[in-house]
């Protein structure tokens, strides 16, 4: 369990002070998927190295299994880093070695022997679907391969948590939804506890079960992903839910009910999709806003509809937009 | 003097003589000095390179200021004396060491200290171009200090860091033939006593035209490294 506890950060710089954290306090279950969610600037990327330690917190405490990471001396941080590791937005590989020994490199570290090692880079390479890059060196990858291997190498020293800091903003949309379902099993098959900071809704729709709203250095909303999103309470995370300024001003409540659509790799391409509901169902939905994006024949991206008509037909639609693959729908 | 004495028949054919007996032996010294004091001052200045990276406030083992300043200013002085005069002034040192100030080997004391400062600031220009994410993951997998300098900023600027030696080896040839104006050997000694001493103006010239050709060598070696050595270009 990790127990952040009233962290503050401030940096001092000839500008003036910033106050990246103000007061944040969260709590992350084991086998969580965490999601920390924020505009530019809200303080989530100090947030997830004030949990290691890379950023030193001008006040409060984050505790792991109980110890606090602050207090620890160098040498025993180190070794507590080994089960705290972290994937990046830039990939962060050692660009002069090949794969295997970017993955055998966190081992190195630690002094495991190097046949041993090879062993576990192998195993590996295999579980995160790279089992023939072996001898490739990070130029000669993809955006997505790369993360594949940072994952590979986050997870050699058998970490208990991992922490992903816009580990797939640079990737596109096809790419991130494979990297985000690979660690998701990760989570699933070694039961390690993911914190995901990220910008994008669709990321912690897709992965996370509990979410944290960061804005201005302070956490405004926390809590399960569905309950957060389907009733938004702070500004910030209405920004969030109703994008492009998609609000009360042009959906009235009392005359129909909203619903977030989100299309996480959906083959509905060339599927005239709320056409077909109007027509085969006879619900006739409000488009308040769409952002959606078409990779090789697969939907990304997320709908805000209006529902007229009651409950009755909401739950009609709920049940007709869910009958398609890889479709989420909430009502907000 | 005219052109035309400058080179006369009798002139080029014992720049002729000169280059079938002694430069052989000329070109094999001033390639072991450049080698042999690049291979010292490197020895000397990696370390103070990576100290200038990591000593700084940010950085991964930072120093206290005064000694970090220490060694910026020392640095700094060392560049700033002409090469001709730290020659002059280096010859207690290389009394000291070597035990003589004059000869070939003599030479290897000044073109060391004038050599180190330099490396020194081209390692630090390379170790500078490491980008500073890899490091952070490095730290966030739990690197001590000592490993990140060896495993990660070294290594990912080796080609950087040839092609910086490469202009260190190039620069010290250069010095190294202006060390024949106090005594010491090689190709430059052979300009200078034949060219200027002498009016040899054609022993002069095939002397430098030496120099050229070493200096085109070491650079195609060292480009050819450096390139050759970066996974980053594939």
């Amino acid at each position: 369990m990790i127990e952040i506890k009233n962290l503050y950060k401030t940096f001092e710089s000839s500008e003036g002070r910033v106050e990246a954290l103000k007061d944040v306090s969260l709590t992350i279950g084991d086998g969580d998927i965490y999601g920390i969610i924020g505009m530019s600037g809200a303080g989530k990327s100090t947030l997830v190295r004030c949990i290691n330690m890379l950023e030193r917190p001008t006040g409060g405490s984050v505790l792991i299994d109980g110890k606090d990471m602050g207090a620890l001396p160098a040498k025993q941080l180190r070794e507590e880093r080994r089960k705290i590791t972290m994937i990046f937005q830039g990939f962060n590989l050692l660009m002069q070695r090949n794969c295997m020994k970017n993955i055998c490199f966190p081992m190195e570290l630690a002094g495991v022997k190097s046949s041993d090692a090879k062993k576990r880079a192998s195993e590996l390479l295999e579980l995160v679907g790279l089992p023939d890059k072996a001898k490739a060196y990070p130029a000669q990858l993809s955006g997505g391969q790369q993360q594949r291997v940072a994952i590979a190498r986050a997870l050699a020293t058998n970490p208990r948590v991992l922490l992903c800091d816009e580990a797939t903003s640079a990737l596109d949309p096809n790419t991130t939804h494979s990297v985000l379902s690979l660690i998701r099993d990760i989570n699933k098959k070694l039961g390690i506890t993911v914190i995901v900071i990220t910008h994008q809704m669709s990321v912690v729709q897709e992965i996370c079960n509990r979410v944290a709203i960061l804005d201005g250095g302070m956490v405004v909303e926390e809590g399960l992903v569905g309950t957060v999103f389907a009733s938004p309470a702070s500004a910030a995370a209405k920004r969030l839910v109703f994008p492009n300024g998609a609000d009360e001003l042009i959906s009235n409540p009392a005359c129909e009910r909203r619903m977030r659509v989100v299309f996480n790799g959906a083959r509905t391409a060339g599927t005239p999709l709320i056409a077909t509901m109007a027509v085969k169902e006879n619900i006739l939905a409000n488009i308040l806003s769409a952002g959606t994006r078409c990779v090789d024949d697969k939907v990304y991206g997320s709908m805000l509809l209006g529902i007229p008509g009651g409950e009755e037909q909401f739950e009609k639609a709920k049940t007709y937009l869910e009958s398609v693959g890889d479709v989420h729908v909430e009502g907000v | 003097m005219g052109f035309e004495n400058m080179f006369t028949p009798e002139k080029f054919e014992k720049a002729w003589q000169v280059f079938l007996e002694e430069m052989p032996f000329a070109v094999w010294e001033t390639f072991y000095v450049t080698i042999l004091s690049t291979f010292i001052a490197l020895l000397l200045g990696l370390p103070l390179g990576v100290l200038l990276v990591t000593g700084e406030k940010n950085g991964i083992l930072p120093l206290p200021k005064w000694l970090l300043n220490t060694i910026n200013v020392v640095i700094n002085l060392l560049r700033s004396v002409p090469f001709l005069i730290l020659m002059i002034m280096v010859i207690p040192l290389s009394r000291a060491i070597v035990g003589t100030s004059v000869g070939t080997v003599a030479t290897i004391v000044p073109l060391v200290c004038a050599a180190f400062p330099f490396v020194a600031r081209l390692v630090e220009s390379s170790l500078r171009e490491v980008n500073p994410n890899i490091i952070e993951a490095a730290q966030s997998m739990g690197a001590s200090p000592l490993q990140i300098i060896v495993k990660v900023m070294i290594p990912e600027s080796v080609p950087s860091l040839i092609s910086n030696t490469t202009i260190a080896v190039t620069t010290v040839l250069g010095y190294s033939a202006m060390s024949g104006a106090i005594g010491g050997g090689g190709l430059g000694q052979i300009a200078i006593n034949y060219g200027y001493y002498r009016y040899q103006y054609p022993t002069m010239v095939v002397a430098v035209i030496l120099l050229i050709i070493m200096v085109q060598i070491f650079q195609s070696v060292g480009t050819h490294l450096s390139v050759r050595l970066d996974k980053r270009l594939k």
